[in-house]
């Protein structure tokens, strides 16, 4: 590299060709896919051992579930629903980025239609979850 | 004493042996996560959006869909698909981000565990569920409807 191109190369804003992680839309989708994942790994150990309750007597199990039917679990199972949701749709970005022709090339617009997938899919949900914590208030 | 190539040779890979784990575990985790889309979306939907969502669920409504063999099928298949991919994340997290190999061991050995342990439990439980348990006469309105008079 000539002296020339490497001043212009370090003024440069642009991203350097060829990279998905590096900043932007490629970066941050990593980063929720991590997030996400991790936070879904742990709620899954413990939706294992509620539902093995089942195992022990009707009684036991209606108890558990019970503690997951009150408003601030249903804010919380919002939540959950939203990291699934993401990880799911994002997961088939990177499985589109490795496998398809135009994957790398399309990554960033495909990231805003997850974006727009989840949107559409959790305004399905959150209307649904905030009339069913009202009916848990109300009894 | 080591030799190094010659220059301007052309790259060849060291010859490898055996079974390649770490491209097996990638394949693994884009097919599980395609098959995953559809089981835990459908899970979601059939449990939260579906009747009266998460407050609809108890004894009763378990009894219900595991008294089909077909919600058998698909939590038992959604339980080892989505733990080996979830411990397999984990450990994808463990190995970038755990600095000491002591660290990585102790820790890929809990999600190990923890896999193979919760992936044994929740089998057992769906397979061997049984939606009409013989229980107390206070329990008695707790179990589903198509349940014979005990």
């Amino acid at each position: 590299m000539s002296v020339a191109s490497a001043k212009r190369a370090a003024k440069s804003t642009t991203r350097p060709g060829g990279t998905l992680y590096r900043g932007h839309e490629g970066m941050w989708s990593w980063v929720l896919h991590r997030i996400t994942g991790v936070a879904i790994f742990f709620f899954l150990l413990v939706h294992i051992l509620d539902t093995a309750v089942v195992r022990i007597s009707p009684e036991a199990y209606n108890a558990v579930i019970s503690s997951y039917q009150n408003p601030l679990m249903g804010i919380g199972e919002i939540g959950l629903v939203g990291a699934i949701v993401f990880h799911a749709l994002n997961g088939l970005r990177i499985i589109a980025i490795d496998y398809w022709r135009k994957g790398v090339k399309y990554q960033r617009p495909m990231f805003w239609t997850v974006i727009g997938v989840w949107v559409v899919l959790m305004a399905a949900f959150i209307p649904r979850q905030i009339i069913v914590i009202i009916s848990e208030v109300q009894g | 004493m080591t030799t190094i190539a010659t220059p301007r040779s052309p790259y060849a890979r060291s010859p490898r042996r055996g079974v390649n784990w770490e491209k097996a575990g990638w394949l693994y985790m884009r097919i599980s996560g395609v098959i995953l889309v559809v089981l835990i979306l459908g899970h979601l939907f059939v449990n939260l959006m579906l009747g009266e969502g998460v407050k609809g669920i108890d004894f009763a409504f378990v009894a219900g869909k595991w008294a089909s063999p077909f919600w058998q099928v698909w939590d038992v298949l959604m339980l080892w698909l989505a733990l080996i991919h979830g411990a397999n994340g984990m450990r994808t997290i463990v190995n970038d981000y755990a600095t000491t190999r002591g660290m990585r061991v102790t820790l890929k050995t809990f999600i190990g565990i923890s896999a193979v342990g919760l992936i044994l439990l929740g089998t057992l439980v769906a397979t061997t569920f049984d939606p009409c348990p013989q229980v107390s006469v206070d329990q008695l309105h707790l179990l589903p409807s198509f349940c014979p008079p005990q």
